[in-house]
């Protein structure tokens, strides 16, 4: 219970930082949050990592291979597309 | 490897996410944050091979060809998208991420119950109370995602869905898909209860996103983001790792600002867009009577000697424009004026488009300056000092209706009020009512000229008629 609430207040103390954070990103750039901030949730591969070691059950590790496959697309499409958007935002003369 | 070594690098992507998020608020930053985010996912990866300690060969072996399997499907599909697909592609990232966490709640449980160790998480209710949540989370967010690409790509009705007594159904699914996850908390020693939860949890994604219709999807996509950020910080929960619960709260409240300033938007609120009717049902029939006659045609050398003798020019992109893909002619005009020295603006309305900020994307792929690009409440005021506005593929967010009309579908949507400017151009293929399904008596104004053809062709006509003049 007590490290259920000490998680609890990093979690909510995080949404406050993202909500201080992400109101003052103008809508101008709203498209290139929404990828880059995907990109970020695919922080799931950390625990796809995690969860496919230890186990001998083939199961176990095809769902984490999947998990895995599955996070990596989404972090490293996000991040990349990400930064394709970004460069067409350059100021022009 | 030292434990505290590795929760300090998980300490330090964590406040580089964060940064990177802090950048992302001005575009001559932004590439900046994005990169810092990139390095912070990076540091984190190196962490989580720290942590795993000595690795046997074979789950090298499946790891390594998971990352290399992920980097190449997702580079590919980030490299080769259209701007015009990007909702899309945002869509299926949910979708991805959805997968990804509800894969990993149920390889925690499957792992504890193969083995044999660490079973005393089964009797701790934050362990077993996050992973049901995971199992939900994840499969909404998973199969809405897909629903959502479905819609956007065509694959799927765009129109809203809808059937005798949908609400229901979907209520009582909801409280299924409770009752099994309160089944798996209970029983965590039977995991075909996971699975039914995920189960449950994935037909209800199918059923919420359905009927939604095409206008509202940039709330959907907004909302699906949300969605799979707290998907991951659940994982965060399962596992008691600090960097999955931030990341994953980051991204939820990004979400849920997004979700929040889509409604605003629209004037509606959230459970309205879930589970409310606007969604092409209740087009009018009548719409033709009432501009019989009373409109207005006109034609690309009309419209070129208008703009030829104005000062100030405003365009209003619309989704029609993204779909004519008629973002490259809108920049040739653009490029025609201001070489006349005409003032050109853009007028962004928030929903313009199919996510937040999409036209803006479109925009800026097409060589415009971001400092052209106005939004709503900067541009209304300066709306009686605009010579020409040019509304290309726009219908519903230029409706005067929305302040005179309480009745209304639109009624007390935010709009564009394009109606102060001395001339009007509306490109638009026909009479036909934008997605409120309301008829729009901006169409029938005096200073209103229809111009009824594709917004690119249209926008092409216009440049060339220019050019003539």
């Amino acid at each position: 219970m007590e490290q259920f609430v000490g998680y609890l207040t990093i979690f909510l103390l995080a949404v406050f930082v993202g909500f201080e954070v992400i109101t003052r990103i103008p809508p101008l750039l709203h498209t290139p949050l929404m990828s880059g901030s995907n990109a970020i949730s695919g922080i799931t591969i950390i625990g796809a990592v995690l969860t496919l070691h230890a186990v001998n059950s083939p199961l176990v590790k095809i769902l984490g291979f999947l998990a895995i496959v599955g996070a990596t697309i989404n972090v490293v499409g996000g991040f990349v597309v990400t930064h394709r958007m970004l460069g067409m935002f350059k100021k022009k003369d | 490897m030292d434990k505290a070594f590795i929760n300090v690098l998980y300490l330090i992507s964590s406040i580089l996410f964060i940064i990177g998020l802090k950048l992302l608020s001005h575009p001559k930053t932004a590439v900046r944050g994005n990169l810092t985010g990139a390095v912070g996912m990076f540091l984190a990866i190196v962490g989580v091979f720290l942590e795993y300690g000595k690795i046997g060969q074979e789950d090298i072996i499946w790891i390594a060809s998971g990352i290399l399997l992920g980097t190449v499907i997702g580079t590919y599909i980030a490299l080769k998208v259209e701007m015009t697909g990007m909702p899309q592609l945002v869509a299926l990232l949910n979708g991805f991420g959805g997968l990804a966490s509800f894969l990993v709640g149920g390889n925690s449980l499957m792992e504890i119950l193969e083995t044999g160790k660490n079973t005393e998480f089964l009797s701790n209710y934050q362990f077993t109370i996050s992973t049901a949540a995971t199992g939900i989370i994840g499969a909404v967010t998973f199969t809405g995602s897909v629903i959502a690409f479905g819609k956007l790509q065509g694959l799927v009705s765009e129109k809203s869905v809808r059937y005798f007594g949908d609400q229901i159904v979907k209520v009582l699914l909801f409280a299924a898909s409770l009752y099994l996850g309160y089944l798996n908390v209970t029983q965590p020693t039977v995991i075909a209860w996971y699975w039914y939860v995920v189960i449950a949890g994935s037909i209800l994604g199918i059923l919420l996103v359905m009927p939604i219709g095409g206008a509202d999807m940039p709330v959907v996509i907004a909302l699906l983001n949300s969605y799979s950020g707290i998907a991951a910080s659940a994982t965060g929960f399962v596992l008691g790792n600090n960097v999955l619960i931030i990341s994953g709260s980051l991204v939820g409240a990004s979400g849920i600002i997004l979700t929040q300033i889509m409604c605003k938007a629209m004037n509606r609120s959230l459970p309205n867009v879930l589970f409310g009717g606007l969604g092409g049902a209740t087009t009018t029939t009548d719409a033709g009577d009432i501009y019989s006659g009373k409109t207005k045609s006109t034609s690309a050398e009309e419209v070129a000697m208008l703009l030829d003798m104005a000062q100030r020019v405003v365009i209003v992109p619309g989704y029609g424009m993204a779909v004519a893909q008629a973002q490259h002619a809108v920049r040739d005009l653009y490029n025609q004026l201001t070489d006349r020295n005409i003032e050109v603006e853009f007028a962004i309305h928030p929903v313009a488009g199919r996510m937040p900020g999409h036209m803006n994307v479109l925009l800026a792929e097409a060589d415009i300056p971001y400092d052209k690009m106005k939004e709503m409440d900067e541009i209304n005021p300066t709306f009686d000092t605009v010579d020409v506005v040019i509304i290309n593929g726009a219908n519903d967010v230029v409706n005067p209706l929305a302040k005179t009309d309480p009745g209304s579908p639109i009624a007390g949507m935010p709009i564009l009020d394009v109606e102060k400017a001395k001339t009007i151009i509306v490109i638009k293929r026909s009479l036909s009512p934008g997605f409120a399904g309301v008829p729009n008596p901006l169409f029938i104004q005096d200073n209103c000229l229809m111009y009824f053809q594709d917004g690119k062709k249209a926008t092409q006509e216009i440049v060339t008629a220019l050019k003539d003049t």
